[in-house]
């Protein structure tokens, strides 16, 4: 059962190319006002976790989460 | 912080748009001449971005029907259907629709964004599970997001993807409802239904299939993709419209689960609203029963259709995947898309513009729809306007 810190290496390593220059990818790193993920990208990088973990994530997760934190933390609360 | 600032986005649009003193949203079409040709935003065009499928808006005796209604039944119901609202027109529709369908019940509404919103809101609940098409139209992610379900996408077209969500569901697949179009909205390709409903059998839940844009077109019936791939057996429920091959303003469903008639009063789109005008009503039975009798309404649409797009195909012009009415050009650059639109508004077509987030993906759209009221003449005009944009810059953006 993968937890949050599995959760959390994963996110890192898809949004690594998101992590333009200047920008430090970090728990706090704000996904939509600091990495500009467009809409369509936020529903790219869940299903590439949705695919690596074997998970369906629901959409309706998607309005509390801010940051790669609440992502995480969202999807620890789903795995269990 | 005000209401407003959120929509600011919108306004700079706008402002841009007004400065170019380009109109793609809101184009007046300030006469119509026939189903085919209009005066827009002060051009003579040929309509080319309608969703007048059959031409029927201009049926003498649809136009009859409707006309006759107005003398005897007034201008409008003035009432809800749950209230005073239901009139005869109203239920020898339902009927009607059932026969076509040969499915046992059916509900109308006041329009098919009603009727889709209506039955996505309301089949699912809280604790349920929807699984929809990422490419759902909007009216169907309004409906399920207001429903308190669960909401699952699938990738599009992606029946593949949808069996590892169904799979994934476990048990809470027998409170789960699939939901996917015919023929969707934007760039016209078909779902794979064969192989959505294998899926379905293999796992169980209920589907729902939205086909407004395939009424009247596929299928030995017309009743759509559904029928044309012979799974209706495993749609549970169907949603349509009137507001395209039936040339009106409306919408529908239909099952053969006697619940429908239980569901039809929770449904808050058809309880808490108007229920359609007794000249909408009359004209859409005969446009119905006249897109039965007259078959080849369909064959000129599918020819069309086919000189449209290989048309648009041999200028070099990104086009949908799949030759249906509905065919998009995809533009790249949308400063390009809107130029482009203005001048083929300028060069007699009128198509429509979509940009995201409408677009299913990040790039604008040259949507255009044919008609069966189209002549090759009018076809071949199309092509020579989207002719004079330039395809070879087309091509090199893509």
């Amino acid at each position: 059962m993968p937890d949050y810190n599995d959760f959390l290496a994963r996110i890192f390593e898809i949004l690594k190319p998101f992590a333009k220059q200047g920008i430090i990818l970090n728990e706090e790193s704000e996904l939509v006002t600091e990495l500009c993920l467009t809409s369509l990208q936020v529903m790219e990088l869940i299903e590439q976790i949705e695919d690596h973990f074997d998970m369906s994530i629901p959409l309706n997760i998607l309005p509390d989460i801010r940051t790669v934190h609440d992502l995480a933390l969202q999807l620890e609360k789903l795995s269990n | 912080m005000s209401l407003f600032d959120k929509f600011q986005p919108i306004a700079d649009i706008r402002s841009e748009l007004k400065a170019l003193g380009i109109m793609p949203f809101g184009a007046v079409t300030e006469k119509i001449l026939s189903s085919t040709e209009a005066v827009v935003n002060g051009h003579k065009v040929i309509l080319a971005g309608t969703n007048n499928y059959l031409g029927l808006t201009f049926d003498p005796e649809c136009i009859a029907a409707a006309k006759q209604a107005i003398e005897e039944f007034g201008t409008g119901t003035t009432g809800s259907r749950m209230a005073n609202g239901t009139f005869a027109g109203h239920i020898r529709l339902e009927q009607e629709l059932a026969g076509y369908f040969e499915r046992k019940h059916a509900i109308v509404f006041s329009t098919g964004y009603a009727a889709t919103m209506g039955l996505g809101s309301t089949l699912a609940g809280p604790g349920d599970v929807i699984v929809l098409d990422a490419d759902s139209h909007a009216s169907i992610y309004d409906g399920v997001r207001l429903s308190g379900a669960d909401i699952i996408r699938f990738r599009h077209n992606d029946a593949a993807d949808l069996d590892k969500r169904l799979r994934r569901l476990g048990d809470r697949i027998d409170n789960t409802l699939i939901i996917v179009e015919g023929i969707y909205s934007m760039m016209g390709d078909q779902a794979p239904l064969a192989d959505i409903a294998e899926v379905k059998r293999k796992y169980g839940g209920m589907l729902l299939v939205d086909e407004a844009h395939s009424l009247g077109m596929l299928g030995e019936h017309g009743r759509g993709v559904a029928e044309a791939a012979g799974v209706e057996d495993d749609v549970d429920f169907v949603v349509g419209t009137f507001s395209k091959s039936l040339g009106a303003i409306g919408g529908y469903c239909v099952s053969n689960h006697a619940e429908l008639e239980a569901i039809r009063f929770a449904i808050r789109s058809y309880i808490f609203t108007a229920s359609p005008s007794p000249s909408v009503i009359a004209s859409t039975r005969v446009a119905l029963r006249l897109m039965q009798e007259r078959p080849e309404l369909r064959e000129r649409l599918w020819e069309n259709a086919h000189r449209l797009y290989n048309g648009l195909q041999q200028l070099g012009f990104q086009v949908s995947p799949q030759v249906s009415p509905v065919i998009a050009v995809t533009v790249k650059q949308r400063d390009q898309a809107i130029a482009w639109w203005n001048e083929l508004l300028q060069r007699g077509a009128y198509v429509n513009l979509v940009m995201p987030p409408a677009s299913p993906t990040d790039d604008s759209l040259l949507r255009c729809s044919v008609s069966a009221a189209h002549s090759h003449e009018q076809i071949d005009r199309i092509i020579d306007a989207f002719a004079t944009l330039q395809p070879q810059a087309a091509a090199d953006h893509a």
